[in-house]
């Protein structure tokens, strides 16, 4: 059994954790992608940190407006029915529990539910941004990453990064599997086609509990 | 009712002295005001001490500087308080160098610490943070079982601000997503400077879509090189 990266596995399947009517902040990155794959009939209404709801699409070249970007500064739209706001309303949103979900890439996610995500002490250390806000004020946190980095496993038993989160992740996609996180250890729910527990319980230097109901999914 | 100075940005600046703790409004340089902006980098203040939610975007390699990115560029600043330097790389080399003195605050917590200095509050409680580095040195205060850390105020001597549209009186509407702590920065500076793309009369603003009143706002500053 061979591990091959597929960002899209991740997308697609956390997207199918919505339901109409959520409001989500998808982070940038890897979750940004999520919004592409929503079912069929699905509708969701995205939160852009930097002040709005109703994110809407990238547009055509040529028909950028430098007034509307999203969190990583780059020109987006607004849906029809959004609404503009300011920063402490932004973060009155995601800190006040109005936020279904939230979406955030991984440096390292561990058993416990914590999430390092923004700082690589004297090497990278870009900032929080909002994701500490996230993180503690989303009723549902989703970690979005690929299985394995480098050779590294992003799950681990213990963070070793500074935590931008603690105890606050509730589910973890990796483009292997769909795990949540139960009694300090993750409980692998679902395994992708082309893997099996067996691999991802060898490969993943934690502690995985496989879920009565696992099954494998092809996605 | 009283119309407020307006100046041009180079003018407007003057009274912002090396050592000065400034707001900037704007998120990843959307809603910035840029005339201010090149006038203070232009005057050459140092030693300034930045708030701003991030310094915005600074990649010479492709030829993107955004925001307050040329004042950090040019060592404008002694101490810079973000809650993101991750699309400035030259942030991150001086905080790395030991150059600038660089402190990170969530973003949620950075908008409602402005907020609080603003709205006349000793501080707040906020959940963010708890169990990270950011509770180092605060006060954590418990109620009903939930940890919060204790935020407190943060003041500025001057704001600087990108609105839409102003009014002579100095009423403000902001335009998209370019609102962000803008309205938030201008109740917490002593001087409020506010750069904006159209000044109107007095009357002509429909008081129900002004969202920055009047009373916040010092000096209004046109903005010099409008373009989209």
């Amino acid at each position: 059994m061979e591990y091959t990266p597929d960002k899209s596995k991740i997308a697609k399947r956390i997207a199918r954790f919505f339901k109409s009517g959520d409001i989500v902040n998808l982070g940038i990155g890897l979750p940004t992608e999520v919004a592409n794959y929503l079912p069929e009939g699905v509708v969701i209404t995205l939160q852009s940190e930097n002040g709005f709801v109703g994110l809407g699409p990238v547009p055509k070249p040529g028909e950028e407006d430098f007034d509307l970007v999203n969190a990583g500064g780059m020109p987006v739209t607004i849906l029809p029915g959004g609404a503009f706001f300011d920063s402490c309303t932004s973060f009155g949103i995601i800190r006040g529990g109005h936020l279904d979900y939230t979406v955030l890439g991984v440096l390292e996610v561990d058993q416990e539910g914590n999430l390092a995500n923004y700082k690589v002490p004297g090497k990278l250390i870009p900032g929080m941004g909002g994701a500490m806000d996230l993180t503690v004020g989303a009723k549902k946190v989703i970690a979005a990453t690929l299985h394995f980095d480098k050779g590294n496993c992003k799950l681990v038993r213990r963070c070793s990064l500074p935590l931008t989160a603690k105890g606050e992740v509730d589910y973890v996609v990796t483009d292997c599997g769909f795990f949540t996180i139960e009694n300090g250890k993750f409980v692998l729910q679902e395994y992708f086609k082309g893997y099996d527990p067996d691999f991802i319980i060898k490969n993943t230097p934690a502690d995985i509990v496989v879920s009565p109901n696992c099954k494998e999914i092809d996605i | 009712m009283i119309e407020k100075p307006i100046m041009r940005a180079e003018e407007a600046v003057k009274q912002i002295k090396d050592g000065a703790v400034i707001m900037v409004g704007g998120f990843m340089g959307c809603g910035t005001p840029l005339s201010l902006v090149n006038a203070l980098d232009k005057q050459g203040t140092k030693d300034l001490t930045l708030i701003c939610n991030d310094t915005a975007i600074y990649n010479p390699d492709k030829n993107l500087v955004t925001g307050v990115a040329p004042l950090v560029v040019n060592k404008r600043f002694k101490k810079i308080i973000a809650s993101h330097i991750g699309t400035n790389r030259e942030t991150g080399r001086q905080m790395t160098a030991g150059e600038t003195e660089v402190q990170l605050v969530p973003q949620g917590t950075l908008a409602e610490r402005i907020r609080a200095a603003g709205f006349g509050l000793g501080g707040f409680l906020t959940p963010t943070g708890v169990g990270t580095e950011v509770e180092n040195g605060k006060q954590i205060i418990e109620i009903e079982g939930k940890k919060y850390l204790l935020e407190l105020p943060l003041f500025a001597d001057f704001a600087l601000l990108k609105a839409k549209k102003a009014d002579k009186a100095g009423n403000l509407i902001y335009s998209k997503s370019a609102r962000n702590f803008n309205p938030i920065m201008a109740t917490a500076a002593k001087v409020v400077i506010a750069e904006v793309d159209e000044i109107v009369e007095i009357g002509q603003l429909d008081p129900d879509d002004i969202v920055t009143p009047f009373i916040f706002v010092s000096i209004l500053v046109l903005n010099e090189n409008k373009k989209k």
